[in-house]
């Protein structure tokens, strides 16, 4: 695998909300076989950040393109992994059909699923360590488990880039350090774009960092180290820990 | 009972009644659960009582009242999907409004139409005992139209119901689908309407698949239970209605609401109490 391929171009992007600006001349460039974590406070629009890389909004300013193409053509090498929140947990499906979803735009486009649509999603289960769940009502499921059958859907399309928008909001410790262990996995074979306000543990599993608070606070151009953390974080940090404890 | 079931044998009328109760049953077990579970009711709502403009003036006109339901029915079911779709905050206002509009609008077309005016309260309620034989047919045509539509879209509308943001990424096109659901749900609440009166329609299509999501695992299984408590709600408004001569309609309704109430206490109790979990767990702690 080329290291040195741009998977995503962000150029002067701009994007505002009924005239609330909400990014600022953001320009990123995420490569093949990254891990990126995109951090910063709530509303500090990291999440229309993952919006525009998928193509579901428009930037108002500046250039996008992902693989080399706009957005919405490159949508099915894309992975997305959403909030589960924002799902109705009183929904009546299974496991196995919410991760056949991520086939919906691989399937026929009427009737039914085939049968190696099935199998991709059993595996894409397998890898994610959830095929036991599979005939599960997906609401009743926890947290991880729920990150989890996500994060399978957003696999069953064998995406070359996965964006996950808080992968780790409310589940406790060890799940959430099972689910990096996971992605630091995954991420042998795809780049990865992670979305956190919060920093526990992400220093340790991604390999860049942006920051994101309107503007890019800081860019993700060199390796990790502790002084670029230091660099980074020692402004903002403390108020999101602090508002975290709000 | 018995003495219905004398009636079910001798007469026609009821033959027809219970007849249309399945037949009902099917397409409001089917469409209701999309509504239910989409969170649509109101839509439906507004939709039906759109459709009562339509009758208005294709009635007043000389027309069928069915073509002036389905083509309003149609209409409405395209401006609230794309008011929904695009302006999510106006969603309730414009239903509102639309189903304000719709009925003044019937009510005053028939109140205009010169000579005997229809009697409007067998729109609001209708009449389940008075179907004719080709509403049979009718009905049937549109359970089949509906398992085949299902059947062929199934896997888009169950996308787009539970996670529309994902099913755009798939590249469906969330507004068609969104559009047929809701235009196959105006279909099926006009040809209703003439059989069973916009009333019990609403009732069938929320009560019985309301009650089924509590136990369905899935939307096909919620969609035959739908069915099946609607068929038991109607068939069992037909007896109970039969010998003190109550309103056949209004009795299924109270039925299939009483079903609903009851499902819905009890599913809060045990949600309240749990079972006990099985004794394994207990010896499994402490390793006795």
């Amino acid at each position: 695998m080329s290291q040195n391929k741009d998977v995503v171009e962000i150029d002067q992007v701009g994007f505002a909300y009924d005239g609330d600006l909400v990014l600022e001349d953001v320009t990123l460039t995420v490569r093949q076989g990254d891990f990126l974590g995109v951090v910063g406070p709530n509303g500090s629009g990291k999440t229309t950040l993952l919006k525009i890389i998928l193509g579901l909004i428009h930037p108002l300013r500046g250039k996008v393109r992902v693989f080399g193409q706009p957005p919405e053509r490159a949508r099915h090498l894309i992975g997305y992994v959403p909030q589960h929140a924002d799902l109705d947990s009183s929904f009546p499906i299974s496991v196995m059909d919410v991760v056949l979803i991520g086939r919906l735009g691989k399937a026929p486009r009427l009737g039914r699923y085939r049968k190696t649509d099935r199998q991709t999603a059993e595996e894409a289960m397998q890898e994610v360590e959830i095929y036991n769940l599979r005939n599960r009502r997906f609401g009743t499921l926890s947290g991880g488990q729920k990150q989890r059958v996500l994060m399978a859907r957003a696999l069953v399309g064998k995406p070359d880039l996965l964006l996950l928008d808080e992968p780790t909001t409310s589940v406790d410790g060890r799940v959430e350090q099972d689910i990096y262990e996971l992605l630091k996995k995954l991420n042998e074979k795809v780049t990865i774009i992670l979305v956190s306000h919060d920093l526990g543990f992400i220093s340790s599993y991604v390999k860049h960092v942006a920051c994101v608070n309107r503007r890019l606070v800081c860019n993700p151009t060199n390796e990790i180290t502790g002084d670029v953390i230091e660099a980074c974080y020692s402004g903002p940090v403390h108020m999101i820990k602090h508002k975290c404890e709000l | 009972m018995f003495e219905f079931v004398e009636v079910l044998k001798s007469h026609g009328f009821m033959q027809n009644a219970v007849i249309i109760g399945l037949l009902a049953s099917v397409a409001c077990g089917v469409m209701g659960t999309y509504v239910v579970v989409k969170r649509i009711v109101f839509i439906s709502g507004g939709i039906s009582h759109t459709a009562l403009g339509g009758m208005g003036i294709a009635y007043y006109y000389g027309y069928h009242p069915i073509h002036g339901a389905v083509v309003s029915a149609l209409i409405a079911a395209v401006v609230i999907g794309l008011v929904s779709l695009r302006y999510h905050q106006y969603e309730d206002t414009i239903i509102g409004a639309l189903w304000a509009i719709g009925m003044a609008v019937g009510i005053l077309f028939i109140y205009r139409t010169p000579g005997y005016s229809i009697d409007l309260m067998s729109y609001l309620f209708g009449n389940i005992l008075m179907v004719k034989r080709e509403s049979i047919y009718l009905l049937a045509s549109l359970d089949a139209l509906i398992i085949v539509l299902v059947f062929l879209f199934h896997k888009r509308f169950l996308a787009v119901c539970f996670d529309e943001e994902y099913s755009e990424l798939q590249g469906i096109s969330v507004v068609t689908t969104y559009l047929l659901l809701l235009c196959l749900i105006a279909l099926t609440v006009v040809i209703l309407i003439q059989v069973v009166g916009i009333i019990l329609v609403i009732a069938l299509l929320t009560l019985p698949a309301a009650t089924a999501r509590y136990y369905a695992r899935s939307l096909v299984q919620m969609m035959i239970l739908a069915s099946l408590l609607g068929a038991v709600f109607t068939t069992s408004g037909l007896i109970v209605s039969y010998q003190p001569d109550l309103p056949a309609g209004a009795t299924i309704i109270l039925i299939a609401g009483l079903a609903y109430l009851l499902a819905t206490v009890f599913k809060g109790l045990t949600l309240r109490f749990p079972r006990k979990n099985p004794p394994k767990s207990l010896f499994r702690k402490g390793g006795l």
